[in-house]
């Protein structure tokens, strides 16, 4: 099942479901004829869009809003904060190419500051699949709550089975006793091949898709500690306010002790190109993530 | 319209502005914008809009959005004189035990949402609106904003949004008293000729003066709810019942010591002209 399929059945079935889009209709080609007046084009103007969403909530609607990534969260950000934050509002938000997925863009559609931003919203909740296998697993969860909801909407494929989704609860993929790796979103199908390589090189490798940032899976970090010896964090956003600012927060507050190691974009935006190529550069290809990790594991015994 | 119901009004005005003028004290309020709205609100509330706050889960009722926020005390004044909001909380002005404080917020019934942050509100009109349409309803949504909020460039994408949709139901209602936070607007960012630009964007615009009654139940009686979103500018003056503050950029954020807000009292009931001495405070 596609994404757009998913939220054609969920928006036929009830009516409180609203599809807006700040004309990024790539997810939604299809629904304008099927839902009608449901489907809302308000034009480039993400900031009107997230404030009509607001007033639509206000009438008892679901709006689940499409935009790009960058400018859903950045341009509309004191929309979203001030008119759907404060009310808590149910209004959804899809975020289109986040992280890598932007590739040959360029910094202005580089949404990877997007987790910090909007997880400092109270009530908003933040979530990041890790495929269109995923996302279509995690969906109809993160829509049936009552609080705004940002997900980073990402429809690539391959071969991985998830398990279902349970909202808040992250995807223990496999345990390991030398490492355990953390990802969510684009960033799991790598860590998941790193996870293999590494297990033939002779390490024992746990893996943990995150998928939900915000609840975060405090229960699944508890569980880690003592049974591996260190955490590793990958993700296709800024170092600051992400995965690992998360994890660190948790460890902390709870006073528990575990050595963790961030990869991450530290302070600088990714150098545009070709998905792959993108990849590669910024160090977060398979053979990259096998070096930098085995190099962790090897510093830390 | 009829004398009796024109004195009435302007009875019902003269009181809402004496339940304003003591907010600006002990803390004070921006007085000058709530005064100028006054009038407009009055008739919006007593003779336009249906809304009752003891009904506001009501599918079919009208909405009022006050956007340019600062005249949230013309609002609590309204709502006492209209039995919505106990006159003793008004004293709870600026005081953690209530919610009554410098921009409107949902905990006083009556305010349907939160506002203060200018050119947020244009858009949530503009998403009730379109609900309103998705049940094919005729509530009429109201949407007030400031002159100075204009200089936002959300509300002109709101009004551009607002014209694609041809949102026949939504009525944006400018505040024109020809000042923004320190200075008249034509010294800052000029918006005239405001009319034609309105016009301009699409929407079917009017121009009256907002403190007579005559022509605020002309213009909106006459409305026509099937054209489109329509802008009536109502051209005001900042203060309007104090002529000690009327259109002065000095007075903006008022905050009076208790003589001058007696002597304010009496200058709305033109007894005598206020003595003012206290500074305004431009720091806001």
């Amino acid at each position: 099942m596609t994404y757009e399929q998913l939220l054609q059945e969920i928006a036929t079935h009830d009516q409180r479901y609203v599809v807006m889009t700040a004309e990024n209709r790539a997810l939604v080609r299809n629904l304008p004829g099927i839902l009608g007046d449901r489907f809302i084009d308000t034009g480039i103007t993400e900031q009107t869009m997230m404030g009509a969403a607001a007033g639509l909530a206000l009438r008892g609607r679901k709006p689940i809003v499409h935009a790009l990534a960058a400018f859903l969260t950045m341009r509309a950000f004191e929309f979203t904060r001030t008119s759907i934050g404060i009310p808590n509002l149910p209004v959804k938000m899809s975020s289109f190419i986040p992280g890598f997925l932007s590739d040959g863009n360029g910094p202005t559609h580089q949404a990877i500051e997007d987790v910090a931003i909007m997880r400092s919203i109270p009530g908003m909740e933040v979530f990041a699949p890790a495929d269109e296998d995923d996302l279509v697993k995690m969906l109809p969860a993160i829509w049936e709550t009552e609080n705004p909801s940002y997900v980073r909407i990402n429809t690539t494929s391959n071969q991985y089975k998830h398990t279902n989704y349970e909202l808040g609860k992250a995807e223990i993929v496999a345990e390991g006793k030398d490492v355990t790796i953390l990802t969510y979103g684009f960033m799991f199908e790598n860590s998941y091949h790193a996870m293999l390589s590494l297990e033939e090189a002779g390490y024992d490798v746990g893996l943990v898709n995150v998928r939900s940032l915000k609840p975060f899976d405090v229960d699944m970090l508890k569980a880690l500690i003592g049974k591996t010896q260190l955490l590793v964090t990958i993700e296709d956003h800024f170092l600051t306010g992400g995965l690992f600012s998360i994890v660190a927060e948790n460890l902390v507050s709870n006073q528990w002790s575990i050595p963790v190691k961030p990869m991450a974009l530290d302070a600088h935006w990714f150098r545009p190109a070709r998905l792959q190529e993108v990849v590669e550069y910024e160090g977060f290809d398979v053979p990259n993530l096998v070096l930098r990790i085995s190099k962790f594991i090897q510093e830390n015994q | 319209m009829k004398l009796e119901k024109r004195i009435e009004l302007q009875e019902f005005a003269l009181r809402v502005r004496e339940r304003i003028v003591p907010l600006a004290s002990e803390g004070g309020c921006f007085l000058g914008a709530s005064l100028s709205a006054v009038d407009m609100l009055t008739y919006l509330y007593t003779s336009f809009l249906k809304i009752d706050a003891q009904h506001l889960d009501d599918e079919n009722r009208d909405y009022l959005f006050l956007s340019k926020g600062h005249d949230v005390p013309a609002l609590y004044g309204i709502f006492v004189e209209l039995g919505w909001l106990e006159p003793e909380r008004l004293k709870n002005h600026l005081s953690v035990n209530d919610h009554i404080y410098w921009h409107p917020n949902q905990h006083i019934p009556g305010v349907e949402f939160h506002a203060g942050s200018l050119g947020q509100l244009p858009a949530v009109a503009i998403g009730v609106a379109l609900e309103i349409r998705l049940r094919k309803g005729n509530n009429r949504v109201v949407c007030i904003l400031g002159d100075g909020e204009l200089n936002e460039g959300s509300c002109w994408e709101a009004f551009l949004v607002a014209q694609a949709k041809q949102l026949s139901n939504l009525i944006f209602v400018v505040d024109r008293n020809h000042f923004q936070a320190n200075m008249a607007t034509e010294e800052l960012i000029p918006l005239e000729p405001l009319q034609d630009k309105c016009q301009a964007f699409g929407l079917q615009t009017y121009r009256i003066n907002g403190h007579d009654f005559d022509q605020l139940e002309e213009v909106f009686t006459q409305l026509e709810l099937n054209q489109g979103p329509s802008m009536i500018i109502c051209d005001t003056i900042r203060g309007k019942g104090l002529p000690s503050i009327e259109a002065r950029a000095d007075r903006w954020f008022c905050n009076f010591n208790s003589q001058e807000i007696a002597d304010l009292l009496d200058e709305l009931h033109q007894i005598k002209q206020a003595d003012i001495t206290s500074q305004t405070i431009v720091a806001r």
